[in-house]
Formats: structure tokens, sequence, C-alpha cells
């Protein structure tokens, strides 16, 4: 292929205007038209070590799928990334690419790269746009495989399950489909739409979905193993950790999973149209630096109550875990950072929070995690007057679904203990994969392991007969 | 959607749904609860699991009216569906054989008070049950208390009917006349459970109380249900419903049921205002 020359500044994905879109819920990014696809296509170098592939947690054939888009044909590159990615409108918008695909981008080292997110939603919204095609079902096993939570892991593993052939049935707790796609990331991120629109396909192809199932209560794993051949167990992470200082039970002090639920899951934002309240008052602080502060404090910054959102964080902005483009999009939307603060203490008054009482913090030497380590400075206590309060500090996986299930045994964060390969637990035939293996990860690793544990039940399956 | 098979008045603002979730009634236990979503555009309320039909796959559910939800779900009459319901939920109550047992409960509290009194008896204990109202046209399941109960004490604040007096007031009676009691649960009125447990602290009687703090999703996920017991936090939602009653921090329960308050109010204000013909919607 002739050498191509580099282009160094990205096509840029049309935004909308900050000032306009904190007055509602509707995304933030607009999406490439079909021409400005084909321009930031043209910018990918395709080249043949392809380091951004590698840098993808499932390796998306992305040289091939942007040639495609390059030349025009958007519904071939979107077939192509579903091969290895069944759900590109979900990632192309989600996934951290900064640190995954395009953090390796050859381009990224002289320009910005490719923007290989942008492009994977483009194809993924565009096929949607036109329909999908009928997706081919090998012939029926006669097995039935039962699934535990419709996120992106129970997502994945039952798309390639029923292409198998296999009969499968996803069990959810709540009582709409889709796990942190709908009930933690907002929809000026990823609209309901589009997760709906997939799973919509997911049905179509034969997977059935029941809500208002709690395994581990309406029945158990061992309950399940009598009626399905396997159990693949998406749980996902569900447990929120708190801070525990003082005034943590005061009212106004929440967190995020609770924030979220209440505002995005159940759309108290549009409260009393609908039924779930939330309480924020004027100023809201989020305690926290990760994707979840970031989209607790966006979400605060659109609802009618709130005039101030602040972020505190105590290392610096610089070691926020949190993706740059949230920062980016937080900052512009007018949510202030407090950074090196640390919270110490939740300040009442007739029980509600008042403020928060923090301390500055420098940084010293890095740590384990190779961050630098924050360290208290002395007697620089002060308090930030709020409202309300969001804890958006991380969070562990549910017991729920294996209480009681002495065979499934748990690591020391709960998170459920796999065999790495095959993704089986100790408890043969239950397999499991996503957030409640990893205490907290992403998307498409989630994703990745739902596809990984397919391929482990269609061979053990396949052992056992 | 979830059907409702029959549904009566028990007393002024009280109704009773026997609703059809055949997978909860057969797993329901004493002191468990279900989530439910009134409409699509609902809050997940929670509700006790008064009682149960395994067989028939229902689950009974007695409702106070005390704002938009369980207003809305008293527009829905046999036949029609609730959107959603999920369970059961919480640890079920333990129940021993521990000899007699004191059940006590108010308003609401009838709810699980049913469901472990059934429970209770299976494992063999002597039950006395006292039923606190305000007065005497508020009473309802004296009859269904009745039949689980060796024993039934009513009060009332005006003495309309049975005792004149508070629940309190009866289990004073019963400690005072020396009678053996060795355990006490009680499900009410955050105020009525912490003069129970107060009583009850005093005299050594070990005492359980069934909470009923503010939830959302009724798994553990949210944190919306927590409650201070023994210097802990824990989640009410899976931790409980019940716990030891002289450990629990009724003040900050008490304070945290006012958190959305002025919504609420405002939430109740608005089903007022276009009340009519809400069935269904
Ligand atoms: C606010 C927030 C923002 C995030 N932003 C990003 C992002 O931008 N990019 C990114 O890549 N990742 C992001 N993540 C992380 C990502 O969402 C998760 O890693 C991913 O969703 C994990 O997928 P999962 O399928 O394992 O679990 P989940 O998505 O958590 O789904 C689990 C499902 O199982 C259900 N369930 C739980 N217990 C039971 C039970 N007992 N019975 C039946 N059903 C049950 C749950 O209700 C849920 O629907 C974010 C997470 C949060 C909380
Ligand atoms: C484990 C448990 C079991 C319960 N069992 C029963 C029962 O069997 N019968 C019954 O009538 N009631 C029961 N309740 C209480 C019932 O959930 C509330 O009365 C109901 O949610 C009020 O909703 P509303 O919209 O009608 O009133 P609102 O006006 O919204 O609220 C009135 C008051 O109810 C409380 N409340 C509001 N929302 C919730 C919520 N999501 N969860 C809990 N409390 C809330 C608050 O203190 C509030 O001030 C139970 C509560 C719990 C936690
Ligand atoms: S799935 Fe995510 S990491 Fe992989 S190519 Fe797509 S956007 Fe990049
Ligand atoms: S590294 Fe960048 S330029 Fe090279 S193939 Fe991948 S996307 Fe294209
Ligand atoms: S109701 Fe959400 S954790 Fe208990
Ligand atoms: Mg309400």
């Amino acid at each position: 292929m002739a050498k191509r020359e580099i282009i160094k500044e990205r096509v840029p994905v049309p935004e909308r205007d900050p000032k306009e879109r904190i007055r509602d819920f509707r995304e933030v990014k607009l999406g490439y038209t079909p021409q400005l696809a084909m321009e930031e296509a043209k910018r990918c170098l395709q080249c043949p070590h392809s380091p951004c592939v590698k840098a993808c947690p499932v390796n998306v054939p992305i040289p091939q799928f942007i040639k495609l888009i390059e030349e025009g044909k958007f519904v071939e590159a979107a077939r192509k990334i579903k091969e290895e990615n069944i759900l590109p409108s979900v990632c192309g918008r989600v996934c951290p690419q900064e640190i995954q695909c395009e953090g390796a981008c050859v381009v990224g080292k002289v320009g910005t790269p490719v923007a290989i997110g942008a492009l994977e939603a483009f194809a993924g919204d565009h096929e949607a746009s036109i329909g999908y095609e009928k997706i081919e079902i090998k012939k029926k096993t006669g097995k039935r495989v039962a699934v535990v939570g419709s996120g992106p892991a129970g997502i994945a593993c039952a798309a390639d399950l029923i292409k198998m052939g296999y009969e499968v049935t996803i069990f959810e707790a709540l009582h709409q489909p889709g796990g942190v796609l709908v009930y933690g990331i907002p929809e000026f991120r990823l609209p309901n739409e589009i997760v709906e629109r997939e799973l919509r396909f997911l049905q179509d192809m034969g997977v059935k979905i029941e809500l208002n199932f709690i395994v581990g209560k309406t029945k158990t794993i061992y309950e399940l193993l009598e009626e399905f051949d396997a159990v693949f167990i998406g749980s996902g992470a569900g447990l929120p950790y708190m801070l525990n200082i003082e005034g943590l039970n005061l009212n106004g002090v929440y967190s995020a999973n609770e924030f979220l639920t209440r505002v995005i899951f159940m759309q108290g934002y549009k409260f009393p149209e609908v039924d779930t309240p939330v309480y924020t008052g004027k100023r809201l602080a989020v305690i926290g630096g990760g994707n979840t502060a970031m989209d607790v404090a966006r979400t605060a910054k659109r609802l009618k109550d709130v005039e101030e959102v602040f972020v505190i964080y105590r290392r610096s902005k610089e070691e926020m875990p949190a993706r740059i483009e949230e920062v980016k999009h937080a900052e512009e939307e007018g949510v202030v950072f407090k950074t090196l603060t640390n919270p110490v203490r939740f300040v009442g008054e007739n029980g509600w929070i008042k403020g928060i009482e923090c301390v500055k913090m420098k940084l010293g030497e890095p740590d384990e995690s190779g961050r630098r380590r924050p360290i208290p400075v002395e007697g620089s206590e002060f308090i930030i007057e709020v409202d309300s309060v969001v804890m958006a500090i991380g969070q562990g996986p549910n017991p729920v679904v294996v209480d009681g299930v002495k065979e499934i045994k748990r690591g020391k964060k709960g998170e459920v203990l796999v065999d790495p390969e095959t993704l089986m637990t100790d408890l043969p035939g239950v397999f499991a994969g996503g957030d409640v293996i990893r205490g907290g990860s992403t998307v498409i690793v989630a994703m990745g392991d739902g596809r990984r544990a397919a391929k482990g039940i269609d061979r053990y399956l396949k052992e056992k007969n | 959607m979830f059907q409702i098979l029959k549904k009566k008045e028990l007393a002024e603002n009280v109704d009773e749904f026997v609703v059809r979730a055949p997978l909860i009634a057969k797993k329901a236990k004493p002191g468990q609860f279900v989530i439910v979503r009134v409409t699509a555009k609902g809050e997940r309320i929670p509700l006790t699991i008064a009682d149960k039909d395994p067989e028939d796959g229902t689950i009974t559910l007695m409702v106070q009216r005390v704002g938009k939800s369980t207003f809305h779900m008293s527009c829905f009459d046999e036949g029609n569906s609730l959107r959603d319901v999920v369970g059961p939920l919480g640890r079920p109550t333990e129940i021993k054989k521990w000899g007699h047992v004191v059940a006590v409960g108010g308003g609401l509290g009838l709810a699980p008070i049913h469901h472990i009194a059934l429970g209770v008896k299976e494992a063999g204990n002597r039950l006395t049950t006292i039923m606190g109202f305000r007065r005497k046209d508020l009473i309802f399941w004296e009859d269904k208390m009745s039949v689980v109960s060796d024993r039934v004490i009513v009060t009332t604040n005006d003495g309309s009917y049975g005792m004149k007096g508070l629940v309190t007031d009866a289990l004073l009676n019963l400690i005072e006349k020396e009678e053996k009691i060795d355990r006490v649960i009680c499900a009410g009125p955050v105020p009525m459970m912490k003069a129970v447990a107060e009583l009850t602290k005093d005299y050594g009687i070990p005492t359980i109380a069934s909470l009923n703090p503010i939830m959302v999703d009724g798994t553990g996920m949210c944190g919306a249900c927590r409650v201070t017991v023994g210097g802990e936090v824990k989640f009410a939602c899976v931790d409980g419903p019940e716990f030891d009653a002289h450990q629990i921090d009724f003040d900050e329960l008490m304070n945290r049921l006012r958190m959305f308050k002025d919504k609420e109010e405002l939430a109740m204000r608005e089903f007022q205002r276009k009340h009519c013909g809400c069935r269904g919607s």
C-alpha cells in the first residue's frame, strides 16, 4: 500500500453547546455524519502490525472496519466490528479509548489518534438505522442455559450462546434490562434507546428475558441448575462502598448508586411526572475522581434544583481515573473541581448535611498503584458548605446471587473466583464473568468475559455429553 | 404484570390485596417483603408479604395509604395488574421454639406481624399478640390474628375498644403480672417500636423490631435503607429488615424517613389534583 501522509488533527465529533446541553438529558455528542466519518477514516494508516487491535480488550479488527468506512461501506463496517464486539454503538461511546485502542494508535504519537470510538459508534448507529441482518442460528442443541444479569457480560454471553444453538433465558433483578448501561451510565452519554434496541435484537434472536427475578431470592442457583444445563453469572458489582466517617447517615448523603438509580434509572429528573424523588438542595458535592463521579456530577448539573456542583478528589487532576473526555465535559458544564482535598467528616444540622469538613492533601511518594500517595496537610481543615453529597468511591460484587452457595468461592473483595481459562466456578456448570469476578471493570471487558464464558459453556456441555 | 385477584378495604386508608405472584408465594418466609412498582412511572416501594398461598400462587399485601404511591395503588381493583413485583426480599425472621412470644403490631406493622405470627406458632411457641389502634373504627385483622394467636389484646388510644392506652401499656401490664415473656417481636410506626424497645430493655427481654426505612432496589445495591444497629451501619433490605431492637438507633431512622418529605408532599398534591379515573394509568 502506498505510504500515507499523516493527518495530525482529528475530524472533531460535533457536540452540543454546554450551555444548552445542561438543560436536558439528551446526548451530548452528535456523532459523525457519513462525510465526516469517511474523512476521519482516511487518517488511519492501516498499520500492518495494528497496535490498536492489540490494545482493544476484544481485538476488534480496527483497520479493516475503518477501511470499510472510508469506502462508504458502513453496514459492512458494522458487521466487521460485530465479529468481535456485538455492541459497537455502546462501546464506541463508553470505552475508555484513550487507554485502550486509541491509546496505542500510531497517529497518536505525532498528533491526535484516529477517532476509533467515534467511528465505531457511527458504524453501529448506521447499521441500526437501516435494520439488522438476520443472524444465522446453528441447529438447536436442545440444551438450556440460564444467564443471571442483563448487563454487558450477560448480553454478550447470551448472544453467543443463542447463535450456537442453545436455548437462553436471562434473569434480571430489576424491572428493566441493561445493567449499568441503563442504571448507571446517564442518557447524555449513552441514550437508553440504543440499549433497548440491542436488547430487542437479542430477543428477536430468541433470547428470553425474565425481569423482576432475583437469583438467590426468587430462585437459587441450585434451582436454576435443575432447570438448566448451565448457568452464567453476570450480576455485576452492585454493592456501593461508603466512606465510614462521621455523619454518613445524615439526610442528603447518598451513594452514587442510589443517586444514579433515582435520577437516571428511575428517571427522577422528571419528578413529579414520575414518582421517584431526589433531594439535592442547591449545592451538591461528589466525592471521587472516577467515571462514576463524573457521571454523578454531570447528572447533578442537569437537575433543576441544583446550582453548584463540586467534585472532591484527594489526589490531583492528573491522577484522576476518569476518562479525560469526561473531565473535560464536566468542566465545560461548570462542575467545580476541588482536588487534593479529602473529606474527614460530614457536618450536620438537625439531621441534614450542611457541610463537609475536608483536609488539604499534598502528594508524596508513589504507592503500589504507581500513583503518588496523598498525605494530609496538618491544620488545613476547612468546610465546604453543601446541601447534599454523593459518594462515588467504588463498588464491589453484590453477594445476593451466591448467598448460601458454598461451592462457589469468593475472593477478598467478594469477587466470584473462576478458572481464568473457562470462567467456570468451582460449582460445575456455573460460570461467571464481568464485574462480579473483577470487582469493577469496563463494558468491553465484561463483554469479553461473557463471550469467553459462552465458549467455556459450549465446551463444557459438549464434553458432558 | 402481576394481577390483583382480590382487594378489600380493611379500615380507613388500609387496603388488603391478594396478588398473583407464584414464584414469590412459593419462596416467601415470615419477615420478608416485596418491592412493588404500581405503574410504569411509579417508584419502587417495599411492602411486606403479610400472607402467602403457595398452592394458589398468591401473596397478600396490606397497604396503608400514606402518600402518592400507596394512594395510587388503592385505585387498583380486582382484575387490574401491578406493573412490577419482585421478591421475596430481606432475611426471613429468625424463628425458634422460645416459649412465650409476644408480637406487638400497630397499623401497617400488622403486615409483618401476621406472617411472623404464623411462623412463630408453627414452631410451637405460645403467642400473645398485642395490636394497637387509635380508635375502634380503625381496627382490622382482629379475626385473622385471633386465629394464629393464643391470645389477642387490642388497645385503642381513646378506649373505644379493648384496652385503653398504647401497646406499651398492654405489654407493661403483662410484664407486671409477671408473665414469663421469652421474646418480643414488634413492627409498626417508629415511635411505637422505640417505646417497646425502651420498655423491654429495662426488663431484659430479647426484642426484635422490623424496620421500615426508605428503600429503592431492595437488594443491597443503593444503601438508601441504611440504619445504625449497635453502632454499625447496616443495609436493612439485605441485613434486615429485622434487628435487635435494643441496638437500633431509632432517632436516626425517624430522621431518615423524612428525607424526601417536601417532594412527597408535592407528589401527593399533584396526584390529588389529577386524581380521577387514575386506574391503571
Ligand atoms: C456510573 C458508572 C459509569 C460507568 N462508566 C463506564 C464507561 O464509561 N465505560 C466503561 O467501559 N465502563 C463504565 N462503567 C463500568 C461498566 O459499566 C461495568 O464494568 C459493566 O457494566 C459491567 O458489566 P456486567 O455485565 O458485569 O455488570 P452490570 O452492568 O452491573 O450488570 C449486572 C446486572 O445483573 C443484575 N443482577 C445483579 N444481581 C442479580 C441477581 N441476583 N439476580 C438477577 N440479576 C441480578 C443487575 O441488576 C444488573 O442488571 C461504569 C460504571 C458505572 C457504575
Ligand atoms: C421492609 C418494609 C416493609 C414495608 N411493609 C409495608 C406494608 O406491608 N404495608 C404498608 O402499608 N407499608 C409498608 N412499608 C412502608 C411503605 O413502603 C411506605 O409507606 C410507602 O413506600 C410510602 O409510599 P407513598 O408514595 O405512598 O408515600 P410517600 O408520601 O412517598 O411517603 C410517606 C412516607 O413513607 C416513607 N417512604 C416513602 N418512600 C418510601 C420507600 N421507597 N420505602 C420505604 N418507605 C418510604 C417515608 O417515611 C415517607 O415520609 C414497608 C416499608 C419497608 C421498608
Ligand atoms: S471495543 Fe472499545 S477498545 Fe475495542 S476498538 Fe472498540 S472502542 Fe476501542
Ligand atoms: S494504529 Fe491507528 S493508524 Fe494504525 S491501524 Fe490502528 S487506528 Fe489505524
Ligand atoms: S434498598 Fe437499596 S440497598 Fe437497601
Ligand atoms: Mg412516594
